[in-house]
């Protein structure tokens, strides 16, 4: 229920530097996913949002206030953080009623009762209430630690990568549920992850954040049809986008130095003749590995297709990208 | 035959076995012959070569808890029938009990001054410590060495300025006095051993606290402290240990009414003669507090120990 917004914010740690002038508006109630390798500074970014840390230059407000001098308490935000940080001594029931027990929050019994049951129903360790948070799986720690995030309605949620050790079905269901609350809740998400599955489908806004600096913020849409570089383009699409020789095709704008082709770029049965070194069936959807003129690629093809390994296709490339040898978008 | 890097051979369990044992041999063996001796007679105490089985008598235990007197045989009769078990024994060896002693005084001093300086030196060590952990203190490294420096040579060594300072202040023969003397002994080597504690316990913990709507104190209180109870617990064994056991600060400093019991017991020896089992029931009766204190927190010790060996 609150706007955040980063100005100029920059923070280094020694010789490292984590964050490198970063300006960012994040609109109320949206969904921002932060997306970048590891040391990109993504934790740094949600430590500087939660006042964990302090930014070495630069300026953080939330819902327009400037939150220089409050303290974490203050700040009215839930954190959920990257190594899940539950109290040891306590057990799962009390790590879940630690914030709202809170002298800030200070919430009677019987709705603590009732909040804790719901976030356990929804995170499906219910029946784990009463363990010690130390006798858990590290899946269901995971799970407490966004439950202790979600018992409260803070104004800002910050998730760093809060879904990674989870199996492929909890981690569908918790994306759907996560999404869910926020969105009832109005509460803006700050979220990280490795994920792009979780990036396109929970985002409204993705952040590509490299060596400390943001590359690029807008809509997943945005990002995955204009990117601003190489680098923002390959945070997304699976398969990843092909960087190959920008001439190896011709055509090629004036400066370029790579094309970037997407499955979705790549039109078969026209063309040039490319090789196709392996059919990889998942099901769903198959992928192709051609070569083509000595070079790999990646392409997606009919689920059903006939293709098989050494066989011969036809590929043009339809409206790609084209970089410079900087790796910024040219065209 | 394999071998494996985690489950010991037998042999090795044997000869692992048999040190612990030989170990313990050596050391209960002085122990299980002071309190065999609190239970002898003055004679078997004394006897040669010594005796191992003898009749049990609480003679001791009379002598250490009261003064006495020696009487003839014409004023025992006068005083009448003995009125308890223990005037019996004392006239069976042609005494009267004339009153109690002062062990159980300073026994009592021993427990306030024992525990009292323990008390207050793991209140101020692990304020210390998290300090020190947590907090960017200027000349951090130098005043952590600083503070150790000042065990560096054997506390007796500033006896006479302490001495002095301690008339001076009016702390010489206090209560008050003993506790801050021994507090001050045993606070760096707590500083020291309780900041690694506290280094171990992830600063995530304290930090989700903080997020969670906690104070940086209420988060000391809530988050580390409980995790640190094993560290605390086992320094805690270390200072009472020295402070219950402390000596020549206490014939130095204290006479009258803050005297501890470990200057007192060898005092017994003058009193009547060389009364050797009232010297062993004094020793077998001080080793109690501290043998229960470590046995409650003999978890937190066995673990404080492990923990502290494992730091990188
Ligand atoms: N407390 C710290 N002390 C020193 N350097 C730090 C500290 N925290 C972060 N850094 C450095 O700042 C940079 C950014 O770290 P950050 O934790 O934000 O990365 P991240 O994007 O979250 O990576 P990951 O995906 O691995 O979690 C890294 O180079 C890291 O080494
Ligand atoms: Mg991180």
């Amino acid at each position: 229920m609150a706007e955040v917004s980063l100005t100029g914010v920059s923070k280094s740690f020694g010789e490292d530097i984590a964050l490198a002038d970063v300006s960012l508006t994040i609109p109320d109630g949206s969904f921002v996913v932060l997306l970048g390798p590891t040391g990109a500074g993504k934790t740094t970014t949600l430590r500087m949002v939660s006042g964990l840390d302090t930014p070495d230059a630069g300026r953080i407000e939330i819902a327009g206030r400037d939150m220089a001098a409050l303290t974490p308490a203050q700040r009215d935000v839930a954190m959920v953080f990257q190594q899940y940080s539950l109290y040891p001594h306590l057990s799962v029931r009390q790590n879940l009623e630690f914030p709202l027990k809170s002298p800030i929050l200070k919430t009677p019994q019987a709705q603590i009762d009732a909040k804790v049951g719901a976030v356990a129903e929804v995170l499906q360790i219910s029946h784990k209430l009463d363990n010690k948070a130390t006798a858990l799986s590290g899946g269901e720690m995971q799970r407490v630690s966004i439950g202790r995030a979600l018992v409260r309605d803070p104004q800002v949620y910050l998730m760093d990568e809060p879904l990674s050790s989870l199996d492929a079905k909890l981690r569908a269901d918790l994306r759907v549920e996560l999404k869910s609350i926020q969105a009832d809740s109005g509460a803006t998400m700050l979220y990280v992850t490795h994920d792009q599955i979780e990036a396109m489908t929970m985002a409204t806004h993705v952040g590509v954040l490299d060596e400390g600096r943001l590359i690029q913020f807008g809509t997943p849409r945005e990002i995955y049809e204009n990117p601003v570089s190489i680098y923002a383009a390959s945070r997304l699409g699976q398969p990843r986008m092909n960087v190959l020789p920008a001439d190896v095709f011709g055509g090629a704008p004036q400066g370029a130095a790579s094309i970037g082709l997407r499955p979705e770029h790549i039109q078969q049965g026209e063309g040039e003749d490319s090789l196709v070194k392996r059919v990889e069936r998942l099901g769903d959807q198959t992928r192709l590995h051609l070569v083509f003129k000595d070079h790999d690629l990646i392409t997606v093809t009919d689920a059903h297709t006939d293709l098989k390994d050494g066989d011969t296709v036809k590929i043009r490339p339809v409206s790609p990208h084209y970089f410079d040898a900087a790796g910024a978008r040219v065209a | 035959m394999s071998f494996s890097v985690t489950e010991p051979t037998n042999g090795t369990k044997w000869f692992a076995g048999l040190l612990v044992v030989a170990y313990a041999i050596i050391t209960l063996v002085p122990l299980l012959w002071i309190i065999a001796t609190g239970f002898k007679s003055p004679t078997d105490s004394i006897a040669y070569p010594p005796v191992v089985v003898f009749e049990p008598t609480l003679e001791g235990y009379v002598n250490l808890f009261t003064d006495r007197t020696r009487a003839t045989d014409d004023m025992i009769e006068a005083a009448g029938p003995p009125e308890t078990w223990y005037d019996e024994i004392a006239r069976s060896r042609g005494t009267v009990i004339t009153g109690p002693s002062r062990y159980g005084e300073r026994f009592l001093n021993s427990v306030i001054i024992g525990f009292g300086s323990t008390f207050l030196c793991m209140v101020l060590g692990t304020a210390a410590a998290y300090a020190f952990s947590r907090f960017r203190v200027p000349l951090k490294d130098d005043l952590l060495f600083f503070i150790l420096s000042t065990r560096m040579m054997p506390p007796i060594a500033v006896s006479i300025p302490i001495f002095l300072m301690f008339r001076n202040l009016g702390l010489n023969d206090t209560h008050l006095g003993m506790i801050l003397l021994y507090t001050a002994v045993n606070l760096s080597l707590s500083v020291w051993l309780l900041k690694g504690f506290i280094d171990e316990i992830p600063m995530e913990y304290e930090e989700a606290a903080l997020i969670d709507g906690y104070t940086r104190f209420q988060a000391f209180y809530k988050v580390v402290l409980p995790q640190a109870a094993t560290g605390i617990a086992s320094t805690a064994i270390f200072c009472l240990i020295f402070a219950w056991n402390e000596y020549a600060f206490a014939v130095l400093l204290t006479s009258g009414t803050a005297q501890t019991a470990p200057p007192f017991i060898p005092n017994i020896i003058g009193v009547n003669g060389k009364d050797w089992p009232a010297v062993a029931a004094g020793a077998t009766i001080f080793l109690v507090p501290v043998m229960v204190f470590t046995v409650l927190l003999r978890k937190h010790l066995l673990r404080g120990i492990t923990f502290g060996a494992v730091r990188k």
